[in-house]
């Protein structure tokens, strides 16, 4: 990272553009930079650690049911009621939210950007219907939905990303949709319109480059948010089927063995708060440095 | 005024509309119906059951049939409580339920304004920071990661209070419940309000105000509270479908019979017209609130212009 440092303060001196800026403002934002790296350090823990530990996610201690965390069996965090390590189980839990957490905010986000550079750029009827299409599903109960969704339809991965990704895209059209309007009487773009690039060239090579500002900063508050919406349908068992965990189902088991196996339910819990915790404050560290309002 | 409340409530109905749509054709969609069991019936009785629940004629005549049902208050039968019809489980559940959302409404509406107000009026004290790092703590803990942990220290560790059930709707019982609903909310909440209030704070009328030798009690309450409360107040409509959404969880945890647990019952045994009916209910408060925080808002703040 340091060398990259290096490159980026050498290169601000003639000119200072959003980036160099942006990167300076973050990285005097301590809470976000030690933020981050709490998240790396999971993702590498939640991808990497599985591989070193001498147990499976499925696999049963049979001579170490429901034990409390210790060195000596190689249990560190204990194991569930049916000797599974609970350990391995947390991070095999991590890699489901995580990856839901990215993969659902990608699909939110390509429905949400084509949806609001669409609106925004063509504007005029189109635009008003599309948004008035937005502002009635906004007022929608969407978690019902999904839920109403996963019982009829069956619990599957496939479908929790899909039905998590659809909910979330109605704030990022609103948002890309605004930033569209302003960018499209901008001069670059009257200068490509000028020389009869189509109308899908430059949406793709020159109105959603630019909107890259405001999609970081939603992407790291989105995966927050669909993490939680992951755990809650896990915690009311709709989420991904057993022996396969995540950390909302892991919660759900830890509170079901409250009183006898209290581990259960604080090494998961914490792995989840403290991931909740760090993109939140992220996302507000990357807002602040993001925004042009606030030098 | 009125013009703007009619052209609002019209703005309502396609949603509601699009709700009742969407669950009326995805439960039909569904695989499984309503009598399927165990046994399978003889064709000429189950043709006869089709007949009598009318699954014989074209669905958008059952979709019509449906609508003018609901216009009664008439959710249907259940399918795994058979002695019931939905809309009697539901008005069983939806009293608790509303004492317990109502509460955690109130809570969080109350000790959210009041913590902001108090970070903004310290700004940048240690006392902002606290609550600050309080409400951001608020926000990352999902209200049913807090539950279990308050029911460890609370009711495992200290047995102050009782760990669940409803203790014939005792306040001992309320307690729990109603604070693990109400924290995430007080953090939003919270941060709403000290982020306007210090605007605010900072505007020429407030100064004015203390020009004049206005004690400090005396300008927050009367000039600075009101206009701060805007952002407030169109976040209510969010956070009743938050409420709403959490006491799902919440009523699961502590085993409180109420709306919520009836909805998540219903969803494991597979009954649809329950689950269903609540979502059409629970829809139809969360589209209305809205509505009614739209015609607050717009009455509150007179830069709106409700033409």
């Amino acid at each position: 990272m340091s060398a990259e440092t290096a490159q980026l303060q050498t290169q601000d001196v003639p000119g200072r553009s959003l980036w160099v800026d942006a990167w300076r403002m973050l990285r005097s934002n301590r809470a976000a930079v030690i933020s981050a790296i709490v998240i790396g350090g999971m993702s590498v823990l939640v991808i990497v650690g599985p591989w070193f530990s001498p147990y499976s996610y499925d696999f049963t201690d049979w001579s170490n049911l429901s034990i409390g965390p210790s060195a000596q069996t190689g249990h560190i965090f204990g194991t569930d009621t049916l000797g599974r390590d609970l350990f391995v189980r947390t991070l095999y839990g991590g890699r489901i939210s995580l990856m839901v957490g990215v993969v659902a905010t990608i699909v939110s986000l390509t429905i949400g950007i084509s949806y609001g550079a669409t609106a925004g750029y063509l504007g005029g009827r189109l635009d008003h219907i599309m948004m008035r299409i937005v502002d009635i599903l906004y007022a929608l109960p969407f978690m019902f939905l999904v839920i109403l969704l996963m019982v009829f339809f069956g619990r599957n991965i496939l479908l929790i990303f899909v039905a998590i990704g659809a909910i979330n895209w109605l704030d990022m059209a609103r948002i890309v949709r605004g930033q569209t309007l302003s960018l499209k009487h901008k001069e670059f773009v009257e200068a490509a319109v000028a020389q009869g690039v189509g109308t899908f060239a430059i949406l793709r090579r020159h109105i959603v480059p630019n909107l890259l500002g405001v999609v970081v900063v939603y992407v790291t508050l989105t995966i927050p948010q669909v993490i939680l919406v992951e755990s809650f349908l896990s915690f009311l068992g709709l989420g991904v089927q057993e022996p396969m965990t995540s950390w909302g189902a892991l919660v759900k088991d830890g509170a079901e063995e409250l009183e006898s196996a209290p581990w259960l339910l604080i090494f998961p819990a914490a792995f989840l708060a403290t991931a909740l915790f760090c993109f939140n404050f992220l996302g507000d560290g990357l807002r602040d440095a993001l925004d042009p309002k606030d030098r | 005024m009125l013009r703007y409340s009619l052209r609002r409530f019209l703005g309502a109905i396609p949603t509601l509309f699009i709700l009742i749509a969407v669950a009326f054709f995805m439960i039909r969609l569904a695989p499984g119906g309503p009598f399927d069991s165990e046994r399978a019936l003889l064709p000429e009785i189950e043709a006869n059951l089709r007949v009598a629940y009318h699954l014989d004629e074209p669905l958008y005549r059952q979709f019509a049939r449906y609508l003018g049902n609901l216009a009664r208050a008439d959710f249907g039968p259940s399918f795994q409580y058979r002695d019931f019809t939905v809309t009697e489980l539901i008005m069983t559940g939806f009293p608790v339920s509303l004492r317990l959302g109502a509460s955690a409404m109130l809570l969080a509406f109350v000790l959210g304004v009041t913590a902001g107000s108090i970070a903004a009026l310290r700004q940048n004290s240690a006392v902002d920071y606290g609550v600050m790092s309080a409400s951001m703590t608020g926000i990352s803990i999902p209200n049913f990661v807090m539950a279990p942990i308050l029911i460890l220290i609370f009711a495992v560790y200290l047995g102050w209070l009782p760990a669940g059930g409803l203790g014939g709707g005792s306040l001992r019982n309320m307690i729990l419940p109603v604070i693990s609903l109400a924290l995430p909310q007080v953090a939003y909440i919270s941060r709403l309000t000290r982020g306007s209030m210090i605007e605010v704070l900072r505007s020429p009328f407030i100064r004015t105000a203390k020009a004049q030798g206005l004690p400090t009690h005396k300008i927050l309450v009367r000039h600075a509270l009101k206009p701060a409360l805007l952002p407030v107040v169109s976040y209510l409509g969010p956070a009743t479908a938050a409420v709403i959404t959490g006491s799902v969880v919440i009523e699961q945890i502590f085993g409180i019979p109420g709306l919520g647990r009836f909805f998540v019952q219903g969803a494991l045994n597979r009954d649809y017209t329950l689950v269903m009916g609540v979502v059409v209910f629970y829809g139809a408060i969360i589209i209305v609130f809205n509505f009614l925080v739209d015609v607050a808002y717009a009455w509150l703040d007179p830069k709106v212009k409700y033409a």
